[in-house]
């Protein structure tokens, strides 16, 4: 045995942030020895094989890989060892310019005189092809972004393949999403995704815009560049029609340059409020169309006569899902004042069981947050938390030492007035209050400038259903949290959006729609 | 949540209250521990746990003292500890444990009682009229008295189905709490037959009236009911029991039994008292499996550990 743990240290020193080394002691677990052992789970890593990451990755126009005119790159890092992984090429106005002139000569020569059927044959092969390469997408999205493999083996990945083949579905049946309606595509459309998502961010963008006709000039952010390039390789192999789709890789600047182009036609955005606004104002006098997907600080009420055990699993995947790096996130949960202090309890055991960690090991719940300034705002909102009053909770559980790690954690008592229940602190960070009738659950659930999501447990159907009816949010789930499916609409009030993505709303955010 | 008030023997009221069970979110919490990845010194410590968990039984009609005996030497070696010896020397690997217990029917505890001396291992008894408990309570009392008299260490008795369907739950406590006295000394194992239910509710409430009642642990099933132990079934009564101590800072055991067939199986077990209830849980004492099948192919997995190849079957003696 000594052999075996020796070398399964090495193997976690070596892949370096690991925390879950095992001691194998079972001599003492006999019958007769009666005491309980810890039960630790060794490393169970994914192998990095299938990844091959170039070196220095070039920006995809035109259906090929272009050298950035100004010859510049940026280092992308993996945020679960602050290890550099790859340089990706920074577009300026100039790289931005061609890819969108690419775009409008392959709207106008080829993709807008396709027919839907043509256009549908084309998805379903990328389609087909992202579960084909399913593993490797997943892998080198974890190693980018930092998110456990379980989590984008498991529902990021499946769900990118979904969005293709149901979006597939649509390319030839346009015309009955909206009956007596006269369609037609909008032109070329400016796309720019985040961080926490990125391979789905760009699915639930590219998907709807090819179906409905459109070319796309996409903007992944610019510290999770590489699934979008990968996904740039499926389109080739798919045979796409060059121009199509044409990815321009950068920060800040390379995204204003895409949204003041004054050759799109629509820009689709989905990232933080404050960006959201810089590009409603510039958009605002143009004829671009506008979709934003922006903020949330969704609130999740539990009821006292909820199924409470499933409740609790609810809360703990509505926030500590990928690092509470979900802008639908369950960030505020509001508890019935009988079921308060039980829930709480429960849930401090709970998230004592959650395994922060390596993101490539398969048993990790929680991994690493996307980038160190994105870990520094979150502790920075964390500290202002603690100085507001709000009642700290977090596991003691170990953290890796290098890459940027936070363990799950909550406040209780909290108040509506206090900055965690107004701000989006999009980390694994949980604000707890509490409600005493379903009237005060839904006026503290509606007082926030968002609007995104909302979750509502209760084993009553009509009490859901009121309660349901009630709040202003995109999406309430009832009885679960954080399901995603490429039929349902997504989208925000207020400060979380305009628009609708998924389903036949989301069409027709790429369409042209106007009575006959 | 669900309230049902009750009368305990000192005539005093008492509450039972349980939430209610989303089935669609157990079930998906349940699937969860089926994506545990277990691998190499943690898989090793998982397989050794399992077995110094398991209870091997036999509750046959055909039982007699002959296949008794046998039974009682395979709880006391699952593998002849020098045939083991020699399979697991270049790992240095430990003994295989024996089992926590072997599960007869009353008439078979003197039996196994004198086969299993001084190995430390539990003579449990079904008893109270299994496996559909229809009988009267004196019927079960004088069941359990004379299992515990011959020896039986552990008793595990059956609710009474008919009585908790038809809504009678003060009966149903009533005959474990009389039947917890009649074991004297030992432990006292409730079997809830969680497949005649039909509901993750009643699975919910069943688990809060065994454990109010004095059961020492709860258990999924006789194993002649189809479903027998499942991942959602057994987590629910894990969420019970978890609260129960919340509650009252009692431990009370979990013992699944039937359709527990695979050393892949006992692993998701563990995970998922690991992480419902804390490894506090994870001993025989407040664990077990009544799986008998289970043992050989956990024994396979540890020759594979031990040797890097499959032995098949035949390597392992049947009982």
């Amino acid at each position: 045995m000594k052999m075996t743990n020796k070398r399964a240290q090495k193997r976690a020193s070596a892949k370096a942030s690991t925390t879950n080394v095992s001691k194998f002691a079972p001599a003492k677990a006999v019958a007769g020895g009666k005491s309980a052992v810890k039960f630790e789970y060794a490393p169970s890593l994914e192998s990095t094989d299938i990844v091959q990451i170039e070196k220095r990755n070039r920006l995809f126009i035109g259906g090929k890989f272009v050298e950035p005119t100004s010859g510049r790159y940026f280092p992308t890092i993996n945020p679960a060892t602050g290890e550099r992984l790859a340089e990706v090429a920074e577009a300026n106005e100039k790289d931005v310019d061609l890819a969108v002139k690419t775009a409008r000569q392959a709207y106008e020569q080829i993709w807008s005189k396709m027919s839907g059927k043509e256009r549908g044959r084309y998805l379903f092969r990328i389609a087909r092809l992202i579960q084909e390469r399913a593993r490797e997408l997943a892998v080198l999205e974890t190693m980018d972004n930092g998110k456990p493999i379980r989590e984008s083996r498991d529902i990021d990945v499946p769900l990118v393949a979904a969005h293709f083949f149901y979006h597939a579905g649509w390319a030839d049946k346009l015309e009955y999403a909206f009956p007596g309606q006269s369609i037609a595509p909008l032109g070329v459309v400016g796309q720019v995704i985040p961080w926490n998502f990125p391979l789905l961010m760009a699915a639930w963008k590219i998907a709807p815009a090819l179906a409905c006709g459109n070319t796309v000039v996409l903007k992944p952010a610019e510290t999770t560049s590489l699934s979008a390039l990968l996904l740039a390789q499926i389109f080739q192999d798919a045979g796409l029609p060059e121009g199509v789709v044409n990815i321009v890789t950068g920060a800040g600047a390379t995204g204003a340059a895409l949204v003041n182009h004054p050759d799109i036609n629509k820009v689709a955005f989905t990232g933080s409020t404050e960006v959201g606004k810089i590009i409603a104002r510039a958009v605002a006098g143009t004829k671009k169309r506008l979709t934003l997907e922006l903020g949330g600080k969704s609130a999740h009420i539990i009821f006292e006569d909820a199924a409470l055990d499933q409740a609790l699993e609810g809360v703990i995947n509505g926030i500590y899902f990928n690092q509470g790096h979900v802008c639908c996130a369950g960030s505020r949960l509001l508890l019935e004042e009988s079921i308060a202090n039980d829930f709480v309890e429960k849930l401090k055991k709970r998230i004592a069981q959650l395994r922060v960690g390596n993101p490539l090991d398969k048993n990790t719940d929680i991994g690493a947050i996307n980038s160190e300034a994105e870990l520094k705002k979150i502790g920075k909102l964390i500290q202002l938390g603690k100085d507001e009053g709000g009642e700290f909770f977090e596991p003691k559980c170990a953290l890796p030492e290098k890459g940027y790690f936070q363990r799950p954690c909550f406040f209780s008592n909290v108040s509506s007035s206090f900055t965690l229940s107004r701000v989006e602190i999009f980390g694994p960070v949980l604000a707890v209050s509490t409600f005493r009738t379903a009237q005060e659950a839904v006026v503290k659930a509606n007082d926030t400038p968002y609007g995104l999501a909302a979750g509502v447990w209760s084993e009553k159907g009509a009490k859901i259903h009121k309660v349901a009816g009630q709040l202003k949010a995109g999406v309430v789930w009832a009885n679960t949290y954080n399901k995603f499916d490429p039929s349902a609409p997504f989208g925000g009030y207020n400060e979380s959006g305009w628009g609708r993505e998924g389903g036949r709303h989301g069409l027709s955010a790429y369409l042209d729609v106007r009575g006959k | 949540m669900r309230s049902v008030s009750m009368i305990d023997k000192e005539g005093r009221s008492l509450a039972v209250v349980v939430p209610a069970v989303d089935e669609v979110g157990a079930i998906e919490r349940a699937d969860f521990f089926t994506k545990r990845s277990i691998k190499k010194d943690s898989k090793l410590h998982a397989l050794y746990l399992a077995i110094s968990m398991c209870d091997l039984t036999t509750l046959e009609g055909a039982d007699t003292p002959g296949r008794v005996k046998q039974l009682c030497e395979k709880a006391r070696h699952p593998v002849p500890p020098d045939v083991f010896a020699s399979v697991a020397r270049t790992k240095n690997l430990p003994p295989i444990p024996s089992v926590a217990a072997v599960c007869i029917y009353p008439s078979m505890v003197s039996v196994a009682v004198k086969a299993l001396e001084g190995s430390g291992i539990n003579v449990a008894s079904v008893a109270t009229a299994f496996p559909s408990g229809q009988a009267p309570l004196s019927t079960k009392l004088n069941d359990t008295r004379f299992a515990v008299s011959e020896g039986a260490t552990e008793i595990d008795m059956v609710i009474n189905r008919g009585a908790f369907l038809s809504g009678g739950y003060q009966l149903v406590f009533d005959e474990i709490a009389a039947i917890k006295e009649a074991c004297g000394e030992a432990h006292l194992k409730v079997i809830l037959e969680t497949g005649e239910l039909g509901s993750l509710d009643r699975v919910r409430l069943a688990s809060e009236i065994a454990m109010r009642a004095g059961a020492d642990f709860i258990k999924t099933s006789t194993g002649k009911i189809q479903p027998a132990a499942t991942l959602p079934v057994t987590l629910v009564m894990l969420q019970a029991i978890s609260d129960f101590y919340l509650k009252t800072g009692k431990k009370i055991g979990m013992k699944p039994a039937g359709g527990i067939r695979t050393a892949k199986q006992a692993i998701q077990y563990l995970c998922m008292v690991n992480e419902t209830l804390g490894t506090d849980w994870l001993t025989p004492d407040l664990f077990r499996f009544g799986a008998s099948a289970m043992v050989n192919d956990i024994l396979k997995q540890i020759f594979k550990e031990a040797t890097g190849r499959y032995y098949y079957d035949r390597a392992f003696s049947l009982d």
